[in-house]
Formats: structure tokens, sequence, C-alpha cells
């Protein structure tokens, strides 16, 4: 009865937030707990927008299955691309051309640059400022229109294939990318100016959402959300793939733990990927861009597994093979549902206000939590 | 030249001269009340355009620009939507409460408007408490916001109605406080006299630094009260979707966001009022030139404008700060806001005592 | 030492809104930079390659190259494209396979190019359309092939 009435018997408000919600980016159903504006408990309920995209890889083929990836984390639908592409490889044990490790690695950054870029502007928007989010996608845009040019799409792109990629490099790609890392470098203090340094901003988020470097390992947060806390857990350092073991460039760790920090290590991260993009964008070997593949692809027998560090942390994939043309089963580890998994432990004890601040530092793509 | 004071004049005249005099009176009230309301709708519809244009330019976005030049009637072409489309009352609605609320929110902004002075002798009621009776009567409109949100049903609306409640009543203190500022230094809380008194010089350049720090406060104060970004909190859309209207919809929804833009206004017609000189226009020391051009320009004209610059300013913070959390905005009023303008309530007091303000 | 740290707090707010006010105040002045294309009367300049829809191109003769192999509708992941092929009697009074319906169902597309990729004979590509937007879902349903179109020529 007192559930009904969405009060408990201490009478705490019993609050569904979500599926349909402003913050919540998707449809994320929380069921918050709160006395007057503290928040108790929060409880996510997964499956509004479960597509079972894992049974449904089943029955489609290895070329046909990692399109459905980009609808994931549509965010970084590359990198997700990529982590199945690398999965494939292994078990046909392929050789990949170095253009095509170059390009692959090129665009996983520019789209983790994208994607940092669309959380800045949801993370201020969360927190009640609507200009950054304009500002972001201005720059946005420069990467989408790369990506357009190259690969065809602008979000759900579906270019990094088993063996290499689909096309070869759009003849203005070196040039544009290079326009847009002098438009973004010359644009990034804008971000510091209207947010970072911005003392209403720093108060919310300071001191937010805290969370051990003992209990974020614990949770399994990756990405971002783990390396706000000090846990050093990017696979490009850790298990490199491609060529991220000849790169030099800098793993961001904050110490804080807390909201503020998780922020900074993105906005550090996209400052890292154009570093990586400048050392390639110059020496893009000449040759294939794809191996010859078969046209029917078959693994053999076996279990195969590929982890990639998309923009959101750890993406795994691991694909049970019976030698078919289609996997027997296939299982995706998404940074998501990790990282959602410790947002009862971040957000409680804090403010309504402070749980929007949590939730937008996370950075949860919903898909990527339900697939 | 233009005088808004010379058309009263006129048609108090023609009336008094064909009407035997209780219907006069009638006729006045009438058509006091006409253009109150028609003012209502003109400013609304122009302070959503304004903010619409505003942000939109803030944004590197070019806003409303298809319905009419410049998109000048899409704020029209919105209110026809909302006229047209379906009042709903939720079913656990405290009926009479949930659809009693807009009207009182609108009350309140409206009789907020009595003692503005738009023009020079253009005052619908000169009273002689007139900064006082606006202190209270601006607070009225918080049982309005705590009627939506109780009697919505929802839980949302509760706590922006709580959240606004807290809001309004604290910020009240500080706005009253610097309001303060001034009627000391003028030595009265009626609104003619406080805008003759700044005759020689708005009070916010001979009234030296304590005036300013008062005007801060009050612009600060005022943003808060009308439950302005950054702070929005009573309706924080990413917090609890829209708050205490949540459940509002079509003219009662309207109502809402019709009083939101009239209580900006009242709010920056005060603080002009009050800081700026009113209609006053800006005179400089002994330029006789100068001055004769600035008296030129109509004293409504002058009103209007500096009305419009503070109602900017407000919106300049909306686009671009993001919001308080609910106690760090009952921190900034009672740690900072109230000591600051009590403290400088005290040096406005001694610079009054001692006339260096002269 | 308080008051010192209570001023210096109050004197930091306010230059960190001020400098996030002077960005905004520097759009909210400067129109150039304003960034929104207005789309009906500018048509927005897409990429080559960017995949709107598939078309199967017609030559000026109504001649298409598509064999009906259907390696198309194999690769397909979400069963967008079904073909129906038809015996035809060509010149030489041969029987052979031919497309008789190339149904193209666009509400069920994810414009992922694995059917153009797997075409050996490029019957099919991908336009740059993307004004989808019809009244009746039926419409998106569509026939590829024209009619009364034949194979090109010499395509096996």
């Amino acid at each position: 009865m007192l559930e009904e009435l969405g009060t408990n018997d201490q009478g705490d408000m019993i609050i569904n937030v979500g599926p349909q919600h402003p913050s919540t980016h998707g449809v994320l159903h929380l069921v918050i707990t709160l006395h007057g504006e503290t928040v108790k408990k929060v409880e996510p309920h997964l499956g509004y927008i479960h597509r079972s995209i894992e049974k449904m890889s089943e029955s489609l083929s290895y070329r046909q299955f990692s399109y459905v990836t980009s609808r994931m984390d549509y965010l970084s639908s590359h990198i997700n691309n990529h982590a199945c592409a690398l999965a494939v490889e292994k078990g046909l044990q392929l050789e990949i051309p170095g253009r095509a490790q170059y390009i692959r690695v090129i665009l996983d950054e520019l789209t983790r640059i994208a994607s940092h870029q669309l959380w800045w502007g949801a993370l201020a928007m969360d927190l009640g400022a609507f200009t950054p989010f304009f500002y972001s996608f201005r720059e946005r845009e420069m990467i989408n229109e790369v990506m357009e040019e190259t690969c065809g799409a602008r979000l759900t792109m579906n270019y990094i294939v088993p063996g290499g990629v689909m096309f070869d490099l759009h003849p203005d790609f070196q040039k544009k990318v290079k326009i847009f890392l002098a438009e973004f470098k010359s644009k990034i203090h804008e971000y510091n100016e209207l947010v970072t340094g911005n003392i209403i901003f720093q108060n919310r988020t300071k001191g937010v959402g805290y969370i051990s470097k003992e209990n974020a390992i614990s949770y399994g947060m990756t990405g971002p959300s783990g390396r706000g806390s000090g846990f050093k857990c990017d696979v490009r350092k850790l298990h490199p793939y491609e060529l991220y073991d000849q790169l030099k460039f800098e793993e961001i760790t904050e110490e804080g733990g807390d909201a503020f920090a998780r922020y900074m290590v993105r906005i550090r991260e996209m400052e890292q990927s154009m570093n990586i993009i400048e050392q390639l964008i110059d020496n893009i070997p000449e040759g294939d861009f794809q191996a010859k593949t078969k046209a029917v692809l078959k693994l053999p027998k076996g279990d195969f597994y590929s982890r990639v560090e998309t923009a959101r942390g750890e993406l795994g994939v691991y694909i049970v093979s019976e030698g078919g043309t289609t996997p027997y089963r296939i299982k995706y580890r998404s940074p998501g549902f990790s990282n959602l998994s410790a947002l009862n432990d971040l957000a409680v004890g804090g403010k309504l206000g402070d749980l929007m601040a949590t939730m937008g530092t996370l950075d949860l793509v919903i898909p990527d939590i339900d697939r | 030249m233009f005088s808004l004071e010379k058309l009263v004049s006129i048609i108090q005249a023609w009336l008094q001269s064909t009407l035997r005099d209780p219907w006069a009176y009638v006729v006045v009230c009438v058509m006091v009340g006409v253009a109150a309301i028609a003012l209502f709708a003109i400013l609304g519809l122009m302070l959503v355009y304004m903010e619409r244009k505003v942000a939109a330019h803030m944004q590197i976005r070019l806003g409303p620009n298809r319905v009419g030049p410049m998109g000048l009637f899409q704020t029209t072409a919105d209110t026809l939507k909302l006229v047209m489309k379906e009042g709903l009352t939720p079913d656990g609605a405290d009926k009479f409460l949930f659809n009693l609320a807009p009207f009182m929110v609108m009350i309140a902004a409206m009789l907020i408007l009595a003692p503005i002075a738009f023009a020079k002798n253009f005052q619908i009621w000169d009273i002689s408490i007139g900064v006082l009776y606006v202190a209270a009567v601006s607070s009225v409109a918080v049982i309005g916001i705590l009627m939506a949100g109780w009697s919505s049903n929802n839980k949302y609306s509760l706590l922006g109605a709580m959240r606004s409640a807290a809001q309004i009543v604290s910020y009240e203190l500080s706005a009253g406080l610097s309001i303060l500022a001034i009627v000391i230094l003028s030595g009265s809380l009626k609104i003619s006299d406080i805008i003759n008194s700044q005759a020689d010089g708005w009070w916010i350049i001979k009234g030296h630094i304590p005036v300013i720090i008062a005007f801060i406060v009050f612009i600060i104060a005022v943003t808060a009260e009308t439950n302005r970004a950054p702070f929005d909190l009573a309706e924080a859309e990413s917090e609890l979707t829209a708050g205490f209207h949540t459940e509002y919809s079509g003219m009662k929804f309207a109502l809402f966001f019709l009083a939101e833009y009239i209580n900006i206004f009242i709010g920056c017609a005060i603080g002009a009022t009050i800081f700026l000189g009113g209609w006053m226009p800006f005179h400089i020391g002994n330029w006789e030139a100068f001055n004769h051009v600035m008296d030129f320009i109509p004293s409504s004209l002058w009103f209007i404008g500096k009305t419009v610059f503070l109602i900017f300013l407000i919106m300049w913070f909306r686009w671009t700060f993001p919001r308080l959390r609910v106690d760090q905005l009952l921190n900034l009023e009672w740690k900072y806001l109230l000591p600051i303008s009590m403290v400088n309530l005290l040096v406005v007091t001694l610079m009054a005592i001692m006339g260096w303000h002269l | 030492m308080f008051l010192k740290e209570y001023f210096k707090t109050v004197y930091q707010t306010i230059s960190s809104l001020l400098t996030g006010m002077r960005l905004t105040g520097y759009y909210f002045t400067h129109t150039k930079e304003i960034i929104t294309q207005q789309y009906p009367e500018t048509k927005p300049v897409l990429a080559d390659r960017f995949r709107g829809e598939v078309i199967m191109p017609h030559n000026e003769t109504n001649e298409h190259r598509c064999t009906g192999c259907t390696a198309c509708e194999l690769a397909c992941p979400n069963g967008t494209i079904k073909i129906v092929t038809k015996n035809e009697i060509n010149a030489e009074g041969k029987k052979k396979k031919a497309i008789d319906t190339f149904v193209y169902r666009l509400e069920l597309c994810t414009m992922c190019n694995l059917c153009v990729q797997a075409c050996p004979s490029d019957a099919i590509i991908m336009s740059n359309a993307f004004e989808h937007s019809v009244y009746d879902r039926r419409l998106l349903t569509k026939v590829l092939n024209k009619p009364g179109s034949k194979i090109m020529e010499g395509v096996e």
C-alpha cells in the first residue's frame, strides 16, 4: 500500500526517474528513494530498450553481426565495430595491412573526441547550462563531416570490417582532419572558460559522486570513469591492439574519484587523442586498405575474445564458434553496464541534483547498457 | 514630442467633460484594466521572442525566423497553439487548487504592476508605500506555486514547489534589504519620490560603491525570485522534468509561462526605477546641451530602455551559467548575500547620515 | 584571515562568472559565427559516399546490371532485399534466369552497405537521397528495377 503511494515506511519518497526523463540520456529507468532532497537509494531498472543484440547476432554471419554493434554505444560506433573486427580477425588469424591499421586508429581517436565533445555538452545540460551543448556540437560537426566523407555515415558507420576497412580514405581526409585539429585546439579554451572554470560548475561537481579506487575496481568501472578514481585501466596501454604499442601517449588518471575528476579525465583525454592523431595523420602508409578475405567467413572451432578501449571504457567481444558461418554465442562486455552498477554507491547521500551530475560524468549511453 | 502624460490628461479631460463623476471613474478603471491585460499579452509575446533570439544568438543559432518577418509572429503562433490545446487535469489532483494556482500566480504578477511608473506622471497608482507594497505582493506568487505543486499530485511538482518556496522566501530578504538601501538614501517609500530624488543623477552613479553592491545583490535576488537560471531549481528541467508545472498543459501552462516573463519584467522595472532612475533621463552635471538632448527622448523610452537592459542581463545569466544545487542556493543567500547586504545597508545609512551621496 | 578567504571566494566567483559571460557575450555580438543551416532553402552538401538508400542505376536504354544472383539478399542482415526471379528466353532461344522484381524495403534498411559490397556485377549502389519521409509506409517498399527494364548486354 505504501509502495503504491510512492512512500516507504520511513516516509521517504520513491520516485521514478525515467524511462522518459530529460537527464537520463535515453531511456534509463531509475527508481530512487528520496529523503527530502537527499538520495537514499538508487535502483536502476534495465530492459526498456533491450533489443536482444547478442541473441540476434547468433543468426548473423561474421560479416553481418558487427553492424548491430554500431547501435550499442552509438557514440563510439567505430570502436565497437573495431572490437568485433578484431575478434573475427583473431579467429581467422588475418594479417591486417598497415594502412588499414592507421585508418582504424585515427578513426577510433576521432570517435573518442566526438564522443567526449557530446558528453561535455550533455553534462553541462544536465547541470542546467544549455549553451555549451551548441558549442560542442559545432566542433563535433566537423568530425561528423570527416566521417561522412570517408565512411559514408555520420553515426552508425559500419566502416571497419573484418580484414580492414570498407573503403579507402577520402582524398580530403588528411586535410580535413588537420583543419579540425587546428580549429579544435583554438576552441578548447572556450570549454574551460565556459564550464571548467565556472565556480558554479566546480561546486556542483567537486566532492560529488565520490568512489574510491578499491570500489571502482571491484565494480569493474573502466574508462574515464574508472580512471577518475586513479584506476589505471586503459586497454590501449594494458593490452595494446593495432598500433597503440608504438604510439606515445599518456594514460590520463586523476586521483579525485569525484565527478570533477572524471570530468577532467575526459577533457584531458581529448587532448591526448589529438596528440595520437597528430602522430599518425602524416604517416599513413600506402597500400591495401583491406586484407584478402573469402566471401564467406568461417571461424574455426573455439572461442575468441577481443578488448578495446571505447570512449566509455573497456568493451569486450567474446565469440564462441562451432566452426560454422555464424557464431554459436556472442557476449559483449559493455563498459556502461559496469559503470552503471556503481551508481548507487556514487549517488547515495548526495542531493537529487548530485545524482544528475554523477550520471552525467559516468557518461552513460543506455543502449550500451541494455543492448 | 510624444508623451504619455499628455495622452492621459487629454483622455481624462474628455471623460470628465462627457460623463458624470462616478461613471468617469468606472470607465477609467475599465480602461486601465484593459490596458494592463493588453500590456501583459504584448509583454509576454515580446519577451518570449526576445529570450529566444538572445538564447539563439548566444548559442550560435538564428532563432525563430520563419513565422512572419524575422520570426516576429512565432510566439503568437505558439500562444495560439497553447490556447487550442486541451487543459488536462490529472486524476488524483485537487481540482479546485489545481485550476486556481495559475490564476494566483498571474494575479500576483498583475498586482505589482500598479505602482510602476512607466513614464513621467504615467502610473496606475502612486501609493505612498510603493516599495513596501511591491516587496509584499511579490511574495504572494509563492502561494500560487506551492498550490500548483501540491495539487498536481505529482512528486516532481511537489519537490519543485518546495524548492521554490524555500528559494523565494529567502531571496526576498536580500532583495528587500537592497531596496532599503535606496529608501534610506532617498528618504521615501513612494515610487515617484524615489524617481524624483534621482533628477540630478541616478542612484547607481551618485551612490558610489555601496549602491553598486546593492544593485548586484538586487539583480541576483530578482533572478532567484523569478525562478530563472542559474536559480531555476523550481523547474530544473534535468532534475524535475518541469518542476511545479509538470502537470499543466494548454492555457494553464501558458499562464505560468506568461507569469514568469511578467515577473522578470516587473523585477527589472523595479530595479530600473530604484537604481537607474526610472524614466529619468541621463544627465551629466553642467553639460546643458547634452542634458537637453537627453530630455528630448521621451520618458517612456528611457524607462523601457533601462528595463530591457536589465532583462537582457538576466537572460545573459540564464544562457551562460549552470544551475546551482539547492543547498548551494541557500548557502549563497544566507552566507553571502544576506551578510553582504546587511553590512552594505549599514554603510549606506552612514553615507546618508553624513551626506556623502550629495 | 577568515575575512580574506571570504573576499577571495567572492572575487573568484565573480571573475569566473564574468569569464563565461564574456564568451557568450562575444557570440551574441558576433553574428557571423552563427552556424545554422536553413535546411529547405539551402540543401546540405553531402559527401559522395553518403549512404542514403539503395538504388539500381539504369542506363538510357532502360537496362540495369542485375543478374538476380541474390548475393545482396544473402548479405543483408535485415531481410531488406527480396529478389523475385523469372526465366527469360533470350534471342538464341535459351532459357536464362533474370530478375522479375527487385524489392527493397527502405523501412528495414540500416544503410550498412553490405549488399553493395556483396554485389558481383555492381548492379546496386548507395545514393545520397536522405529525404525519406512519406505519408504512407507502404511507399517505403520500393521496386528498384524499372518496369520493362532488361539486363545490360555482357553482364553475367
